[in-house]
């Protein structure tokens, strides 16, 4: 039964994913629910919780509001905070009994946008899903709502997918800007990691967007849709193996996706098509293709990427497998001899398995620290 | 009406009511030493607990266990929109269960089972699941916990658990001569003077957290009497000695001497033992809060609420004691806690009691212009102090023992800084961690 987890944990929720997207663009967000979503989040997965107010609440609710459709008590407490507190947006979250009661949420964001005059919006969620879900919606609505029209600027690039839950060491995003700069692209905006909602709303202007993690290929799609950006999705910044080698395909693949508009996934199709079970990369599947992609350049060997997380089918080569719960992840590494995940994943390897730690925070939490 | 220092802070003159603050949003502060429903259910020796409910709801529960190094005493069944949507949850739930149970290296003799808010609101029928586990795995004892936060007019999840946790416990004979502690976290202190009132009598204490194996847990069955400390504990202690056909005394931590005196007595008189030289014991709280004040002074002094259940008496006491108490943090006045507000109001309304959740707080200053002692993590938080009291719900603290014991802890933070950053965000504070 592939609903059981015996000992693994669950991947971050898609409620987190997108407070953790949204965390320093300056803007307040509510999630609809009656306790613990705030509390798991800046506990497990919010690195930055301790150091930076950003504003994200919780509204309390309680049965009797739910049962009732008492919305007047949300949207007058979202109002009268909003009023006090001056986000630069509010962006409404749900949770299982909310979404259960079918609240109207598009609707709620109206109200509250017309009462409070700030920009609101609702990042499609409720619980159910994962932080790549409700990262990638979160990120997809900034890019529809605040990213304006922009006369294009050569060699620009936006840095798509950047949050601690998939990059938590502070050298990470560092490192992908760097390789932006030096080959030959000045970063427009890294979403949402050390940019403003300011330089977000010129994401528009950018030759191309570099997509580094799942959580970021929504919103690729909608700047593709609305400016013709065209997104290449891979990263260079992987540990565990040496990116010397992966750096140029990556590299080649912005310019060439500058200059013709062609998209790109070096991170599942710069690889072999056809690696067996032997070697397994466990994770994101855009940091554990390009892992792949830099070990298989070095010649190290080819890696199947299995993927635990949701949304991840077309970011995965034939060879890769998604899984869904702790059953099919043990199952997709039954026949490894070699696996690079996690720690977390160590309890449920065969016995001679040999594991390469690959620390995630969107799965052990602090663990991974 | 209340004259509002801010949107969350009311002088103590002012506050009128046990509810000083509006409802509204809620924030979190990266303060994590209170326990949670998950630390709670490890303290039963070889139970296995299983949460039912969605991967965002999961989330905390299953990191706690694993930030506790007990991964292996923890399972998930996750519930997806096509549970809701096809009305499988009540199938998801007793098979996912089940499976899990069966995947497990050992069958635990106890298993907690934590359905949630969907669970209510589906109307899933937990009786039936629960019967039909018990058909199932007959050499398991099943506990009927619930984590719904939700459920706000029902019992919380936190008193739920410290109830149904005891129903285990089956009837046999009493051994009059031990009572059991039942609901609270902490151990109370070695020289306490419970154990101290029980000891001088032959009788002897002990508590959940000096159990081994779960046999040991299920012998706490066997005390004549059971007593509470801590408020959330009290409703399933009643219950389970009422169940078993036992004594139940409860006995909070307090602050006031007459209050304890009278606790003391309660506690002698029932089981017939010498009381303590009550006179003897007050004389050495003087000295000891005399002690700590010679060297802190006219230090500002912050509480909170998840310090101890009862932060205004507290409050109250260091006042009379001529500390400088200066802010509380709470956000409701318990019942146990309201005689201490009343004396505030009118011999302290200076003091401010801040909300610990209200939204304005997250971007509220953290510094103080003196270096503030705090009692309390979140109280250390709020003011940016690293001279802090580090406790978490009374911390097994009390009587006259206790009010001594807190004196020297004021002491011992104010003479030596602890790192706030590092301590405080921690999960569950005297648990097992991996940090």
């Amino acid at each position: 039964m592939n609903r059981s987890n015996r000992i693994l944990p669950v991947y971050t929720g898609d409620v987190s994913g997108a407070c953790s997207a949204l965390f320093e663009l300056g803007g307040m967000v509510v999630i609809h629910d009656p306790s613990g979503c705030n509390s798991t989040y800046n506990t497990h997965d919010e690195t930055r919780w301790y150091d930076h107010d950003s504003l994200i609440f919780i509204t309390g609710l309680i049965e009797r509001d739910a049962i009732l459709g008492n919305d007047d008590k949300l949207v007058h407490d979202v109002v009268e905070t909003a009023r006090e507190l001056r986000p630069r947006f509010i962006a409404l979250c749900s949770s299982p009994i909310p979404w259960i009661n079918g609240t109207d949420f598009v609707a709620l964001c109206r109200l509250i946008e017309r009462r409070a005059g700030i920009p609101c919006f609702y990042v499609q969620t409720n619980g159910m899903h994962d932080y790549v879900v409700g990262a990638g919606n979160a990120l997809a609505e900034i890019a529809r709502q605040f990213v304006e029209a922009l006369p294009p600027v050569k060699n620009t690039v936006n840095i798509l997918g950047a949050t601690p839950l998939d990059y938590h060491t502070p050298e990470a995003v560092d490192c992908i800007r760097q390789f932006c700069e030096q080959s030959g692209f000045s970063v427009t905006s890294c979403w949402a990691m050390g940019s403003t909602l300011d330089e977000l709303t010129q994401a528009g202007e950018a030759s191309v967007n570099l997509v580094v993690s799942a959580a970021g290929l929504a919103a690729a799609k909608v700047l593709r849709k609305r400016f013709d950006t065209p997104f290449v999705v891979g990263t260079p910044y992987v540990t565990g193996a040496d990116a010397t080698a992966l750096r140029p395909v990556l590299a080649q693949a912005l310019q060439k996706a500058a200059r013709y508009k062609a998209s790109s996934f070096p991170c599942r199709d710069g690889r072999a098509q056809n690696a067996d079970a032997a070697r397994c990369i466990v994770g994101d599947p855009v940091i554990c293709g390009s892992l792949a992609a830099a070990q298989e350049l070095s010649g190290t060997g080819a890696c199947r990427v299995v993927c635990p997380t949701e949304a991840s089918r077309e970011l995965l080569a034939p060879c890769d497998v998604a899984t869904d719960g702790e059953e099919e992840v043990a199952a997709a590494l039954a026949g490894a001899a070699h696996v690079t995940a996690d720690p977390f994943y160590e309890a449920i390897l065969p016995a001679g398995t040999k594991l390469t730690p690959l620390p995630h925070l969107a799965f052990s939490g602090r663990n991974a620290l | 009406m209340l004259t509002r220092l801010g949107p969350s802070v009311v002088s103590a003159g002012d506050a009128s009511s046990l509810t000083p603050f509006p409802s509204t949003l809620e924030f979190n502060p990266p303060v994590h030493g209170v326990w949670n429903i998950v630390h709670m259910g490890m303290l039963i020796p070889e139970a296995h607990q299983i949460y039912v409910c969605a991967v965002n709801c999961m989330r905390g529960v299953v990191l706690t266990a694993a930030e506790m190094g007990m991964r292996d005493r923890f399972s998930c069944v996750v519930l997806k929109e096509e549970d809701i949507t096809r009305g499988t949850v009540e199938q998801v739930t007793l098979e996912g269960i089940a499976d899990t149970l069966r995947k497990l290296p050992r069958l635990p003799p106890c298993v907690i089972v934590f359905p949630v808010c969907t669970h209510h609101f589906l109307g899933v029928n937990m009786a039936h699941i629960y019967r039909e586990l018990e058909r199932r795995f007959p050499t398991v004892d099943f506990i009927r916990a619930f984590m719904d936060p939700i459920m706000r007019k029902h019992l919380s999840p936190d008193v739920r658990l410290r109830m149904v946790m005891h129903d285990p416990l089956k009837p046999c004979d009493p051994d009059e001569r031990l009572v059991v502690t039942l609901g609270s976290d902490f151990s109370l202190d070695e020289g306490s003077d419970l154990r101290g009132i029980l000891s001088q009598g032959g009788s002897r204490l002990t508590d959940i957290q000096h159990c081994a194996t779960y046999e040991e847990y299920l012998a706490l069955a066997q005390a004549g009497t059971f007593v509470s400390v801590y408020p959330n504990a009290r409703l399933g202690a009643e219950r389970a000695a009422k169940r078993l056909g036992r004594r139940h005394l409860y006995l909070p931590s307090s602050f006031t001497y007459d209050e304890i005196a009278a606790q003391h007595k309660e506690l002698a008189q029932t089981l017939q033992l010498p009381a303590l030289d009550v006179i003897g014991e007050i004389a050495a709280c003087e000295e000891a809060l005399a002690h700590a004040h010679e060297e802190i002074g006219d230090t500002p002094i912050a509480i909170d609420a998840a310090a101890h259940p009862r932060p205004l008496g507290l409050a109250r006491l260091l006042l009379e004691h001529n500390f400088k108490v200066t802010e509380v943090y709470l956000d409701f006045v318990s019942e146990e806690d309201a005689p201490a507000a009343a004396w505030l109001h009118d011999n302290a309304p200076q003091v401010q009691l801040s909300s610990i959740v209200m939204p304005d707080l997250r971007v509220a200053s953290r510094t103080r212009e003196r270096e503030v002692l705090a009692i309390g993590q979140k109280a250390a938080w709020f003011t940016g102090t690293s001279h802090f009291v580090n406790i978490v719900e009374g911390a097994g603290l009390w009587g006259f023992s206790g009010i001594r014991n807190m004196a020297e802890l004021m002491r011992e933070a104010w003479a030596h800084e602890k790192d706030t950053r590092d301590l405080v965000p921690r999960k569950g504070l005297g648990c097992p961690s991996c940090f």
